[in-house]
């Protein structure tokens, strides 16, 4: 069983009208479970609006979403997966431990149960010392990690996150990767990352699919192997700078024909 | 301890200032003898203030009354409204132009058409009038707080299936809440002044408005002072309780 299977999707907003935008055409793409699978490429070549399309926050003009073997509404109803945004999108008017127990509240947890795993969950991000600060006294990469948590708290097999280190500084962005690979080999969680960030596909991904905008549509997918444990170190390996190379020729080849084309649908 | 010194330090420009705007106008009476009708003394305010402190505490009583049901029922009515504009949107195309426009005409002169429909001493018009002003302030203020949400917020509810009740339980209610406690602080101070200046189209007269106006025709300025100065006590009552409502909203999130 594939995590993510997306057959022949198109997206298409204001369908008939003379403001027409083919978001997406045609694309297909399958993610095995456990696997981390980054979408690149650049505004307007619908990369957010395929993770939304997963999400079942926006419904295919054609073709099929499955997670999980099931339909993306299904998998939606079910909670199947964890969404996690570039804005933390934390309540405020909610401590953290408050936020983390948010998904296990709406799916009718007892408060015992969510206190035990908002801990667990603290544990994972390593901040258990924060549960009961409210999200506007954290720093934007601790926000970004409560976050992650909140996402993962009910243990859905399939996180979904939308270039959600996007606002953060670079050290804190190299940081949080690292975090990110080290809570998903411990909890075994699928992801699908859409990023702008060349290196930070790379570094995290086996796979990185590049995508091309009008119509949307997938160029070219680059396994990534690195080897073994990603860490700080696997940032100086020839195979990164390599695979790096190798992602950005596939952005450029399109680039070259769609020069400041970009027009962001998000 | 160090909060209360704290709390003096805050003051004390206020105070100084006060007491330096009161000392300049007592002087400059008695420095260029201005006869009463022209301008009164504040310690002969002051002395009228207590010489009449039982009517006067009674006038007030009767404005206070009228201004604290309409703010309450102007509250109740324009929440419910509010949660019906955020639900069903076209309402907000048909209720927001009207409550534009009722703002821009001075919507006092309406209690002299609801003064006709009722007895003459009835005091239902003043407070109906006072519930109207609330009513729109409310409404506008807490229909924003309601709708005006974070996009991603609601994307995540949506992602873990939340229903709409669920969203407006944990998203919408607690957004609009700061919304509410401005809105209180806008019609408080409001509903006092509407309350007085609604007995000036008539009615019994026996509030504190009314109490200003008929003196003044009697040429009793320092007693209308006295008058005006407890209006100014029982708007600055009004706005202390909301603020204090405010503050209580805070604590509860800060804890």
């Amino acid at each position: 069983m594939t995590a993510v299977s997306i057959r022949k999707v198109s997206k298409a907003f204001n369908v008939g009208k003379s403001n027409q935008v083919d978001a997406l055409h045609e694309v297909s793409l399958d993610v095995k479970p456990g696997e981390f699978v980054s979408l690149i490429g650049p505004s307007g070549c619908g990369k957010s609006t395929l993770l939304r399309l997963v999400a079942n926050l926006l419904e295919p003009t054609a073709g099929e979403v499955m997670v999980n073997g099931k339909s993306a509404v299904t998998a939606r109803l079910d909670q199947d997966y964890g969404m996690a945004f570039q804005q933390a999108g934390l309540f405020d008017w909610r401590t953290v431990r408050k936020n983390i127990e948010l998904p296990l509240e709406l799916k009718g947890w007892d408060k015992g149960d969510r206190q035990t795993r908002a801990e667990e969950m603290l544990q994972l991000v390593q901040l258990p010392e924060f549960a009961d600060h409210y999200p506007w006294q954290l720093s934007g990469g601790m926000q970004q990690r409560i976050a992650i948590a909140r996402a993962l708290a009910a243990h859905p097999p399939l996180l979904l996150m939308d270039e959600p280190f996007g606002a953060l500084d670079e050290m804190t962005r190299e940081y949080m990767q690292g975090e990110l690979l080290r809570i998903c080999a411990a909890t075994g969680t699928t992801v699908v990352f859409v990023t702008h960030s060349i290196p930070e596909a790379v570094y995290l991904s086996n796979r990185v699919v590049v995508m091309s905008p009008r119509p949307g549509r997938i160029t070219k997918i680059v396994d990534v192997s690195l080897g073994g444990e990603r860490t700080e170190e696997t940032r100086n390996r020839t195979a990164f700078f390599e695979a790096i190379t190798t992602v950005r020729e596939g952005l450029r080849g399109m680039h070259a024909a769609h020069v400041g084309l970009g027009n962001d649908n998000r | 301890m160090n909060k209360a010194v704290n709390l003096v330090g805050k003051a004390l420009p206020a105070i100084v200032f006060g007491a330096l705007f009161f000392g300049f106008w007592e002087w400059a009476v008695r420095f260029f003898e201005l006869k009463p009708y022209f301008l009164t003394a504040p310690s002969s305010i002051w002395g009228e203030f207590i010489t009449n402190f039982s009517f006067i505490r009674r006038a007030a009583t009767v404005s206070g009354t009228n201004a604290l049901i309409g703010l309450v029922a102007g509250t109740v009515l324009g929440v419910a409204m509010s949660f019906g504009l955020s639900r069903f949107r076209f309402l907000n195309q048909i209720v927001t132009p009207l409550a534009v426009a009722l703002n821009a005409v001075p919507i006092f002169v309406l209690v002299a058409v609801l003064n006709n429909m009722y007895s003459i001493t009835s005091e239902i018009p003043r407070r109906v009038m006072v519930t109207l002003v609330v009513y729109f302030i409310v409404l506008v203020n807490v229909a924003r707080g309601l709708t005006e949400v974070s996009p991603t917020h609601v994307e995540i509810m949506r992602s873990y299936a939340a229903s709409d009740l669920a969203i407006l339980r944990k998203v919408r209610i607690p957004n609009a809440l700061p919304f509410l406690f401005v809105s209180l602080k806008i019609a408080a101070p409001a509903a006092v002044i509407t309350a007085f200046v609604s007995e000036y189209f008539g009615g019994s007269q026996n509030g504190l408005g009314s109490r200003i106006s008929s003196n003044i025709a009697n040429s009793k300025n320092a007693v209308a002072w006295a008058y005006v100065l407890s209006a100014c006590l029982l708007g600055l009552m009004f706005y202390l309780f909301s603020v204090l409502m405010e503050s209580l909203n805070r604590k509860g999130e800060m804890k």
